[in-house]
């Protein structure tokens, strides 16, 4: 699997790399975060910082220039968001930039692309996806129902975790169609029979539940591939794109953490001299590192469409889970008592992880798939 | 880009030369992986050749300079690049050619003496190692300096042209069957201990060395106590400069990670997949998934930690390709490699049973004894070549700068 494709940055990726960082580090460092989240801001995300992100080409990265986008592609998409995983910065990057662009660039009526395309590569536009439906993450649980009729379609049912769920002016809403397979239906914030309830997480993560009670939507509104494969493949792209943020915010919390080692002294020496800790800390990095190679295997493999990448998409959330977990309960463990304050940003890592483990589904979901996509 | 495009048609040529010459030149019998360690040909002076055609293969892969294909021709090599020797490993893998030789003189020695060995001692030994003429073997470990091993004691006095050296060495991989050691003496004792260490080659049929081979829980002899009684060594087979010994130890050790890790990995690829064998021994579900969910989940969590391994290991040969030394990072990937090969071999012993618990017989098939003596070898991975701890030392030191 996966050798021929590079697992280094290239000179482009690295220019992206920091133009990314840099405005992540200056508009949105950890203080952004935590000012949304103390404020209660209903939307948990500024809009104004979106737009200075679409500036830069990243709202655009998967649409193509004629709908005015930056064509950066997924790569870009994942350094976007390894860089905003470090400050936990709330974009509408997975989302909207990823999973609805990917979703009406692949499955959109003309129409409908040449509407809504535009509207998101200015960062004008912001949409929620709304696919899960039970307690956990799967793929085919989807008894939300789209009635074909003669102007439209007609929507019904109850999703159950929406992603950006509260700062969304629309939303991608899976849902079963007459002839049983699942589409993506956009609707608009304000219809109809839609009821929209926030969901405070334990990350401030912008979330929340939908009820669509006979939510009518126009016949654009429809986003399908010839192939019936839409759904997974944004099922996919978000798995490793959320992976990719992970990596960022694990890679953040053991940085702190070591810088943490080198600091703090105890019994006349620093913490991190000790073994028992500098072992679990060298363990660390190489878990990390394990996931660094995952992550970007499996963008690449899904920005050339490559039959190894669904695989490969569902290792790395695996991997990526399971390491930030780690990782950021080690972090508050070396951290002893400043570790559990709300004042130190560490356990702001952890709930984070916490989140991230379930959201396109948690390791055990993704190692079964993998076993299931090799055959066994 | 004519640059690009003309290195890309000097290598397609290469490909298509190397392609029809290895078709033309393998023998069938070497497509396809060795049963054992043993049935892989070492070379040495005491080496027998398993059959006509690997000894075939040798020879004719000899002559064109590809068992060390980026070696200068002068030493028995072929002067590749590194782009072409990839496009020669590459055609090889097509085939399923194993190596014609496998040495730790070629992985280990070797990228020594071209960094710190002089001329006379590149002409004398090299081409031997390249031709499997002689094998080579590593003193390095001694009864009190394992782990430690700085504080080695095996003496050597220099006495006019000559060094006389005693003492005890320990471990010493097929001893029994080397030409050779690259060894580790110390010249000077009241040097603070890394400083007092020499890098010394010592002919194995020199009067004065003893080798008694000991016995591992496999059931193997591998390796070897080694003695050395007032024996002779010219001291033109000293390596660099006397008190360079711990810098040269170290730049080997990194030499012996990357080749234990690729060793193993390698290995990893040529056996029945685990969960092909699962499927074989708990049975399958209608949709042929392992009827053990735990069992399943168990492999493909060693098998998806595997895949990462690799990846990491493909970044950072990439890596290095693009300019660095195999360094830290050859650390990780031992401890990462060493460890999963144990889980992966305890789980295959797993899978079978009581079919997994034999030691020798006819009421257990070759596959399943080799498994049972495979997994207990595995448990030597994380320990010869440095321990997983000493690993984890390296790493917290080098790569993350943790005091201590
Ligand atoms: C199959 C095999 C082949 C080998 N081949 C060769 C060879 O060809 N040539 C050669 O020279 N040597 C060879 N060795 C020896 C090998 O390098 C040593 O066994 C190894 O370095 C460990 O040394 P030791 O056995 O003395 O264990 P010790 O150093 O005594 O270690 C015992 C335990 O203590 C731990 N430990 C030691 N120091 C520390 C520390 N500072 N912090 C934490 N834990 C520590 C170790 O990790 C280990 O768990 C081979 C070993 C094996 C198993």
């Amino acid at each position: 699997m996966a050798t021929t494709r590079t697992l280094l940055w290239s000179e482009d990726e690295e220019l992206i790399r920091r133009s990314a960082r840099d405005l992540v580090q200056a508009r949105m460092p950890i203080s952004h975060f935590r000012a949304l989240r103390d404020a209660g801001s209903a939307i948990g995300m500024s809009r104004e910082v979106w737009r200075e992100m679409a500036g830069l080409g990243f709202a655009g990265a998967l649409i193509p220039e004629r709908w005015g986008g930056a064509g950066l592609g997924l790569v870009a998409c994942a350094i976007v968001l390894e860089e905003c995983g470090r400050t936990l910065a709330p974009t509408a990057t997975l989302a909207t930039a990823v999973l609805a662009a990917t979703a009406l660039v692949e499955g959109g009526a003309d129409a409908t692309r040449d509407a809504e395309l535009p509207r998101i590569a200015s960062g004008e536009s912001v949409l929620g996806f709304a696919h899960d439906e039970g307690l956990h993450h799967a793929r085919d649980g989807v008894s939300t129902r789209a009635a074909a009729g003669a102007d439209g379609f007609t929507l019904h049912g109850e999703k159950s975790f929406v992603l950006d769920g509260t700062a969304a002016d629309a939303f991608l809403v899976s849902a079963r169609t007459d002839a049983g397979r699942i589409d993506l239906f956009l609707v608009p914030r304000t219809s109809r029979g839609l009821r929209i309830t926030p969901l405070a997480l334990v990350d401030h993560r912008s979330a929340a539940r939908l009820a669509l009670e006979g939510v009518r939507v126009a016949k654009g509104a429809v986003l399908s591939r010839k192939d019936g494969a839409l759904l997974p493949r944004l099922c996919d792209r978000g798995a490793a794109l959320l992976a990719a943020e992970m990596l960022g915010s694990t890679e953040e919390v053991f940085a702190r953490t070591l810088a943490w080692l080198k600091e703090r002294r105890q019994f006349g020496v620093p913490i991190g001299s000790f073994q028992a800790l500098r072992h679990r800390a060298a363990a660390m990095s190489c878990e990390i590192e394990l996931t660094r190679s995952i992550v970007l295997a499996a963008v690449r493999a899904l920005e050339a469409d490559a039959t190894d990448a669904p695989a490969l998409a569902s290792a790395a959330k695996a991997r990526a889970t399971d390491t930030f977990l780690l990782v950021a309960a080690e972090g508050i463990q070396m951290h002893g008592g400043l570790g559990v304050t709300d004042e130190v940003d560490i356990g702001l890592f952890y709930k984070r992880a916490w989140t991230s483990r379930g959201i396109f589904g948690d390791a055990a979901f993704h190692r079964d798939r993998f076993a299931r996509l090799g055959g066994y | 880009m004519s640059d690009a495009g003309s290195d890309h048609a000097r290598l397609e040529a290469f490909r298509a030369e190397a392609r029809a010459w290895l078709e033309a030149h393998c023998p069938p019998a070497m497509r396809a992986p060795a049963e054992s360690d043993e049935a892989e040909f070492w070379g040495g002076r005491r080496a027998a050749f398993e059959s006509e055609a690997q000894r075939a293969w040798l020879e004719r892969m000899v002559e064109r300079g590809w068992t060390a294909p980026t070696w200068p021709r002068e030493y028995g090599g072929a002067g590749l690049d590194a782009a072409a020797a990839r496009v020669l490993e590459e055609e090889m893998r097509r085939i399923g050619a194993r190596a014609p030789l496998k040495s730790l003189g070629m992985w280990m020695l070797a990228p020594i003496l071209f960094e710190h060995g002089t001329e006379e001692q590149r002409r004398e030994h090299l081409p031997p190692i390249a031709r499997g003429e002689i094998r080579w073997c590593q003193g390095y470990s001694e009864p009190g300096a394992g782990s430690d091993l700085a504080s080695l004691s095996t003496r050597a006095v220099r006495d006019g042209e000559m060094f006389v050296v005693d003492g005890q060495k320990i471990w010493t991989s097929h001893a029994d069957l080397a030409d050779w050691m690259f060894c580790l003496v110390r010249t000077d004792p009241d040097l603070p201990k890394h400083k007092g260490i020499s890098f010394l080659l010592i002919d194995m049929a020199s009067p004065g060395v003893r080798v008694r081979p000991i016995r591992l829980i496999s059931g193997a002899s591998p390796f070897c106590e080694t003695f050395f009684t007032a024996v002779r060594v010219p001291a033109r087979n000293l390596v660099g400069q006397a008190g360079a010994g711990w810098t040269i130890a170290k730049a080997l050790l990194a030499h012996e990670r990357a080749a234990i890790s690729r060793l193993r990995d390698g290995a990893v690829q040529e056996e029945e997949p685990l969960e092909v064998l699962a499927r074989r021994c708990v049975g399958a579900d209608a949709e042929g998934r392992i009827a053990d969910p735990v069992l399943r989940d168990r492999i493909a969590q060693v098998n998806l930690d595997a895949l990462c391994n690799r990846l990491a290991l493909q970044r950072s040969t990439e890596a290095e390709r693009a300019g660095r030394e195999p360094g830290p990072g050859s650390s990780m990937a031992k401890l990462y490699g060493t460890e999963i090969n144990k889980r992966r071999k305890e789980l295959r012993v797993a899978i079978q049973g009581w079919r997994g618990m034999g030691w020798e017989g006819d009421a257990f098939t070759p596959d399943e004894l080799k498994s049972v003596r495979d997994w207990l070898r595995s448990r030597a991975s994380s320990i010869e070549g440095g321990t997983s701890e000493i690993q984890l030392d390296i790493i917290a030191k080098r790569v993350l700068g943790l005091p201590g």
